[in-house]
């Protein structure tokens, strides 16, 4: 059987929330960086980005949960979102 | 998925963890809108079998030319709605051989949107092309519209929810579909291996060859459900590039032109044959939709559609005229690459487009979802209760949450065609005068299921799963029977006459087979149950726990 220790809970329970919260954090951040960097015109910018959102938020999840650690996984969603999120400021404070 | 584990078998297992509880959370709720969605590729027929009203109609041979039938709608419209805000025409086509029209009032003040929608359900009328007379009024019901509307609105609730929910449900699949192909070390040579008869071995290559066959119909249909409404789903994109400005997107990207506001100057609402001809010559094909906004107004404006044919996009093209003159104003053109790709992949999910072959295709590969959807949840079972088997043997239970998943799964699997089947039934069977009728027939499917589901609760037992099963057949495969007994198009009528009534006959003979096919699955469950009462005829563990479900299907 698996090891069903508090601590493998509460690491399970770390990953499913680095998942589908900190990847749908991700994912927002990134499309919307993606349809603002696309030279088309607003209205296919904005589609092509939104399509494909859901390879970028599945993509997101597997690696939360196929990565070594829930501490990693942390670790890199943050890492990423943060680094997305400042750029996506950075870009609304030049324009 | 064991923490610190060394990565190296690490991915396929972790993928596999991930496929299971994925897969497993959702799996009933993705039943149910597979289920309904699958029905929904027949909503028009689904509709047309429960007006046996309109039957009649149908039959006879219609050769009416569609300017014509679109004059007799507007003469229609015109008795009854004069300042009506919009008019909807449905002139007769393939799939639909009567003439159908439907208006909406201006709204009214402090009306919500649930009595609007109400109103709007009594603001038509069906006409017989042959006559251009009022059909027998249709009984009230909502028939495949609300199969399609409960496959991603769900019921009892707002629609934003629902859509939410199912929204959720999707994203589940779609990880749990990628996660599968992950795992699966030999997904090609594993499609051509079936072992009947070998327990947990035959679940799960039923559950492989049911993903595997129709695996790029299943990404494809998931993928495309949350497109369908990726830009609630996902609005950062349209937040970055619009602000709040949300209707201009839509504006932009659906194309559908701005609306236009009623000038309240009176003018009367010019022909709309010539119209309809125009439209026919440039198009080679006759418009089959017409929607007229703020007929007799100034500023009154006529659009004509027609289907999008073999193209994929779920976009009709159409032409605009204005309403008080006549002249034509603007018709669809080219549209870019990335906003027909998006009409492409939602076109694809409602398969608009299809042809019957292509259609029927379709429908056989949900079928097929369901079919995965319902193996990947015995399989569960299956495997769970194997680390119970020695506990069993000694007389012991097993544990809460496989009794749990052993009853949801018969409310679902089983339940579910019993709940389909009663909502026909109750089509039939409620008194045709009954307040709100279309709304007792949805409350009867989910009493149906919600008896169903908790009957599975009191006892999750292969007795149960027989007794469901059962029911299930007899109610679906006996809907021919109630529809002879009820109207007068049964299936000895519907063969063999026009084509107008081949989607009755179709739905009768596709229930009844279905019927046959759960009648199949409690056959097999009692010999099975047979075989193994002779198998081990004085265990006492049976004795005292009557074997659980599928134990070793």
């Amino acid at each position: 059987m698996t090891p069903t220790t508090w601590r493998y809970r509460g690491a399970v329970a770390s990953r499913a929330v680095a998942a589908i919260g900190g990847g749908y954090a991700l994912t927002s951040s990134a499309i919307a960086l993606i349809a603002l960097a696309l030279p088309l015109p607003r209205a296919d910018a904005v589609t092509l980005a939104t399509l494909l959102s859901f390879v970028i938020y599945t993509c997101a999840i597997l690696w939360v949960f196929a990565t070594h650690s829930a501490a990693r996984a942390w670790a890199g969603i943050l890492g990423v979102s943060a680094l997305l999120y400042a750029v996506l400021w950075l870009v609304g404070r030049s324009s | 998925m064991k923490e610190g584990v060394v990565v190296k078998e690490g991915l396929r297992q972790s993928m596999s963890w991930v496929h299971t509880w994925a897969g497993l959370l959702v799996c009933w709720l993705l039943l149910l809108v597979f289920m309904a969605g699958t029905a929904a590729y027949y909503r028009h027929e689904i509709t047309f079998w429960m007006k046996p009203e309109l039957h009649k109609a149908a039959d006879a041979p219609s050769k009416i030319a569609s300017a014509d039938a679109a004059v007799l709608a507007v003469r229609g419209l015109q008795q009854r709605a004069p300042a009506a805000s919009g008019w909807f025409i449905d002139l007769p086509s393939e799939r639909n051989p009567l003439i159908t029209a439907s208006w909406t009032n201006p709204p009214k003040k402090g009306m919500s949107r649930e009595e609007r929608r109400n109103a709007f359900r009594q603001q038509n009328f069906v006409l017989d092309p042959m006559t251009g007379l009022d059909t027998a009024a249709p009984r009230d019901t909502r028939g495949g519209e609300f199969l399609y509307r409960l496959h991603f609105d769900l019921y009892y609730m707002s629609a934003i929810w629902g859509r939410w929910i199912v929204g959720i449900a999707a994203m589940f699949m779609l990880v749990a579909i990628v996660s599968g192909v992950i795992t699966h070390k030999r997904i090609f040579k594993d499609f051509f291996t079936f072992r009947p008869r070998k327990g947990q071995r035959s679940w799960l290559d039923a559950h492989n060859a049911s993903a595997v066959l129709a695996l790029p119909f299943h990404l494809m249909i998931t993928y495309t459900g949350l497109v369908t409404l990726m830009f609630m789903y996902m609005p950062s994109p349209t937040k970055a590039l619009y602000g709040e400005d949300q209707n201009t997107m839509f504006a932009d990207v659906f194309m559908n032109v701005d609306r236009t506001r009623p000038a309240r100057v009176a003018a009367p609402l010019a022909d709309i044959a010539p119209m309809l001809q125009q439209a026919e010559r440039a198009w080679g094909e006759a418009p089959t939709r017409v929607v007229v906004s703020h007929p007799n107004d100034a500023n009154a404006k006529v659009e004509l559609f027609r289907p999008s044919g073999r193209q994929l996009s779920n976009i009709e093209p159409s032409m605009t005229f204005n309403g008080a003159s006549g002249a034509l104003v603007s018709s669809t053109g080219p549209i870019s690459t990335t906003l027909s790709a998006r009409a492409a992949l939602y076109g694809l999910h409602v398969a608009h487009f299809a042809d019957p072959l292509l259609r029927a295709l379709f429908f056989i590969c949900g079928l097929a979802g369901c079919a995965m959807v319902a193996t990947g949840a015995l399989l569960w079972g299956v495997k769970e209760r194997q680390k119970y088997a020695k506990i069993v043997a000694q007389g012991g239970k097993v544990g809460f949450g496989v009794r749990l998943v052993d009853a949801l799964n018969i409310g679902a699997i089983a339940g579910l065609p019993v709940a389909f089947a009663v909502y026909f039934w109750s089509n039939r069977l409620l008194p045709l005068e009954l307040v709100e009728r279309s709304n007792a027939e949805a409350n009867c499917f989910f009493a149906a299921w919600a008896g169903c589901a908790i009957l599975a609760q009191i006892r999750p037992t292969r007795g149960m799963w027989r007794f469901q099963l059962t029911l299930g057949a007899l109610l679906l495969g006996a809907l021919p029977l109630l529809n002879a007994l009820t109207t007068h198009s049964h299936l000895g009528v519907t063969l063999f006459g026009g084509p107008g009534l081949r989607p009755v006959a179709g739905f009768d003979l596709v229930t009844l087979a279905l019927g046959l096919l759960l009648g199949w699955a409690a056959w097999w469950l009692g010999r099975k149950g047979k075989k193994q009462a002779l198998a081990k005829p004085a265990a006492p563990a049976a004795a005292a726990n009557p074997p659980a479900p599928l134990e070793a299907a």
